[in-house]
């Protein structure tokens, strides 16, 4: 049975009797909550809604559970946005189950990720004890950056109440280009020299599949329109394309839904190596953000080929436990770290 | 005594123990607080490093890792008769990727000189503090520190993709990489800030940033602080996103102009610099948005930067302010409490009383568009008393700060001078909470022990008058 607290006591209640506990959200990502039969699954369902927002601060806090689409619909109504892009927004996901996933999106290509944008958390500790960590506010250097960690933790360290943001304005207007690109090693040059280039880029994508690098441009319409008549000129195979092709992108619609979907980092020397293994082994895949993650996709894990551990890349979709992935032992550290935030290990 | 088994590790010449060698490490650009070192060990690689943490380890002797000594927290004060590992020729760039755009250096590294490593690549790297040219990457990690241009791009923490480090444990370990994205917890983001409580950072992978094509730069010059905030509010208003928003107040303008004669309006309260960047299309179309935005602002006058040299001359100034202020008072102490910017007003006017009502002169420098202050508190350590009073009035701003919904610390850190303030922003459970993560990495508590959290260290002895390298201009504080 998935309990579904009302409030922070009630979550602080279910920690302290469980013996394992792992926090849910909305599930877009169901492989990060299927767990053995033994664990107790909390969802923050109700735990939703904006607490705070200021626009002239651009900041807002929300509470864990509170869906992505509602954020990005406040955000949008004051002219701001989430400049990463964080993705399955249209899918339900909630801004709690994204800072722990980690997950960013297209747009973490020119200012950064997830993990540049979160500011402050709140969490139960795994006694259900409530702490805060960072500061309300965008800059701050007190304190252990406890935001940091928590980012990509997948719960391991506590459950996240509340997060708070930093936000940008949103520029007026998007252009979006499809620059067709015959093989990896095309793509990689020509994402290599738009990252360099004095336009600022504002998302720079390859889809092996379309064989196009998919680039995007935002900022006042009189300036794009000229950026982007110079980008036909130094890219000539480059058209203008409707915008929708970054929702498609962000909902990860490029996969079927029975398929495996991970997460897996990249550099630009790395990038045509793993296209190309992928494409041997049946995997397909989608590579964002510039060149520094790919989304792979398909009827396995592509680690299972690749004999990658489960430290390199995250599955988000598909049986994990049937992912192949093996896992490297805990550094001691690590378990001392754990420790300090959960001495019982009720988080895994 | 212990430290002969230093000598196993390091020749004689990098292994200093006589009081004329290590007394220049006594303090750093705190210079309030000095104490006094057993021994300072000049590793010139990562292994004597390691060797070093290892053998303190073994010793439970606490170090303290330092580059140039800038903190302005205290950081890379010694502990009193434990060992400092002065880092400073490590200062390797390793590898500089133009198409990654990522750098990997040494912690000795200096912060520009990432950039002028980078520049022949059109690349830089952003984070920005006033000592940059000076100051070391290794302490910019440890600290996180800031600068002008934190609003848009960040701090240190947002350009770090990984790092090796030597835990004080004695562990080597490596967080994160050359990708710009990663899975699993951020320890890399939890290292940056850690303020050498985990151990010393060895090898750190930087994300370098295209330099922007064109930049606008505006000096703008105001009646009152109030008007000068107006304008700020406005161009946050606006939807823009300026590169940097700063703000000087009478005395910091005073005290920058007869430093570095950058030329600023005479007879203002209040100077405003703000700075678009970008390709010359967009900064175009933004310009016009921004300065008839400013126009309408009330200002006294305007000035934008005609070129390149003129750019150079505005950020000399702001840049300068605070060794300037050290001609208009033999000491000052420099704060860095944020606030949420809309309050900016009410934080600058509170100060302002303060001031008055304790007679202690405060000249304001701060970075605007994120809520940074850096009142600068003037004193004369030679009266009796008139550094506790500065002291006391320095902790009435920061908690100030704290009530108001900020922070005790922008891009400074806690260090040694704000430890005890800790309690005002976090509750005693959280502190333990810090001390507990500290102690997974740290179980003897010997790397930078009586910095950041509140412990029972002894206190660190008090002077007074201008770092010796802040003197010769060579320093500055930010």
């Amino acid at each position: 049975m998935i309990h579904a607290p009302a409030n922070a006591q009630e979550l602080a209640e279910i920690i302290r009797s469980s013996e394992k506990v792992l926090a849910i959200g909305a599930r877009t990502k169901p492989a990060l909550s299927d767990v053995d039969a033994g664990v107790q699954l909390v969802s923050t369902r109700n735990l939703s809604g904006m607490v705070e927002y200021e626009p002239e601060e651009f900041t807002f806090t929300a509470k864990a559970g509170t869906p992505l689409r509602e954020i990005v619909r406040i955000l949008a109504e004051r002219g701001q946005y989430l400049p990463f892009d964080p993705p399955l927004v249209e899918s339900g996901a909630t801004i709690g189950g994204t800072v722990a996933a980690g997950l960013s999106g297209p747009g973490r290509f020119r200012y950064g990720g997830i993990r540049d944008f979160i500011l402050a958390i709140e969490f139960l500790d795994g006694n259900g004890v409530h702490f805060r960590g960072g500061a309300k506010v965008v800059k701050n250097a007190a304190g252990f950056d406890l935001p940091k960690l928590f980012t990509g933790s997948c719960g391991r360290f506590g459950v996240l109440t509340e997060v708070t943001f930093k936000v940008f304005p949103c520029p007026p207007e998007m252009l979006s280009f499809h620059i067709s690109c015959a093989t990896p090693a095309e793509a990689v040059e020509i994402i290599a020299s738009a990252a360099r280039s004095r336009r600022e880029f504002d998302a720079l994508d390859y889809s092996p599949d379309r064989c196009a690098v998919f680039a995007r441009m935002r900022g006042p319409a009189g300036a794009l329109n000229e950026l982007a008549d110079e980008l036909q000129c130094e890219f000539p195979q480059s058209i203008r394309i409707c915008n929708a092709v970054w929702e498609h992108i962000t909902e990860l619609r490029f996969a079927a839904d029975s398929e495996f979907v991970e997460k897996r980092p990249l550099t630009l020397g790395r990038m045509s190596s793993i296209v190309n293994e992928a494409t041997r082994n049946g995997t397909r895949c989608h590579v964002c953000g510039g060149g520094s993650f790919a989304w792979m996709h398909g009827p396995r894990p592509s680690g299972e080929a690749a004999n990658i551990t489960h430290e390199q890349a995250l599955i988000l979709r598909g049986d994990r436990r049937n992912g192949a992935s093996r896992s490297e032992p805990e550094p001691t550290f690590i378990s001392r770290l754990r420790a300090a935030f959960d001495p019982h290990r009720r988080f895994g | 005594m212990s430290i002969e088994r230093f000598e196993s590790i390091f020749p004689p010449e990098r292994l200093l123990v006589s009081p004329a060698h290590i007394s220049a490490y006594e303090s750093d650009a705190l210079t309030a607080f000095h104490s006094r070192a057993a021994a300072v060990v000049v590793p010139e690689n990562a292994d004597e490093v390691i060797a070093a943490v290892r053998l303190c380890n073994e010793l439970k002797l606490p170090f303290v890792a330092r580059g140039s000594g800038t903190s302005l927290s205290g950081g890379s004060l010694p502990v009193a008769g434990g060992i400092v590992i002065a880092l400073n020729r490590l200062n390797r760039i390793l590898k500089l990727d133009p198409v990654e755009r990522i750098a990997a250096v040494e912690p000795g590294v200096v912060n520009t000189q990432v950039t002028a490593a980078a520049q022949p690549f059109g690349l830089h790297y952003a984070p920005d503090p006033s000592s940059q040219t000076i100051c070391t990457i290794g302490g910019n990690v440890a600290f996180n520190s800031g600068g002008a241009h934190c609003l848009k791009y960040g701090m240190t923490s947002n350009h770090v993709l990984g790092l090796k480090a030597v835990l004080a444990s004695g562990e080597v370990v490596s967080f994160g990489g050359e990708s710009r994205e990663s899975v699993g917890p951020d320890l890399t983001g939890l290292f940056v800030g850690c303020e050498g409580l985990f151990g010393i950072a060895l090898e750190i992978t930087l994300q370098l940033l295209p330099r922007a094509e064109t930049f606008h730069t505006v000096l703008a010059g105001y009646r009152t602080l109030e008007d000068a905030g107006n304008a700020v509010s406005a161009v946050i208003a606006s939807g823009l996103l300026p590169g940097a928003i700063e703000i000087m107040d009478a005395l910091a303008i005073q005290a920058a102009e007869a430093a570095v004669h950058a030329g600023y309006p005479k007879g203002c309260e209040a100077v405003l610099i703000v700075e678009l960047e970008g390709p010359r299309e967009k900064v175009a179309v933004e310009r016009v948005e921004l300065d008839s935005l400013l126009a309408a602002s009330g200002a006294v006058e305007i000035r934008i930067a005609a070129d390149s040299a003129e750019r150079m001359r505005i950020w000399k100034g702001r840049k300068s302010a605070f060794s300037a202020v050290g001609r208009l008072s033999p000491d000052f102490i420099v704060q860095d409490g944020v606030v949420p910017r809309r309050r900016l007003g009410e934080a600058l006017r509170r100060i302002s009383e303060m001031s008055t009502e304790t007679g202690i002169r405060v000249a304001n420098v701060f970075h605007a568009g994120d809520g940074n202050l850096h009142p600068l508190i003037l004193y004369d350590g030679r009266e009796a008393g008139a550094l506790e009073k500065a002291e006391n009035l320095a902790g009435r701003i920061l908690k100030m700060c704290v009530e108001m919904g900020g922070s005790l610390t922008g891009e400074h850190g806690i260090g040694v001078e704000k430890r005890d303030y800790m309690p005002d922003m976090f509750s005693a459970a959280e502190i333990d909470l810090m001390k507990r993560i500290r102690s997974a990495f740290d179980p003897l508590e010997i790397a930078n022990p009586g910095k950041m959290l509140p412990c029972a260290e002894a206190p660190a002895l008090k002077s007074h008058g201008l770092h010796p390298l802040e003197r010769a201009g060579l320093i500055s504080r930010e």
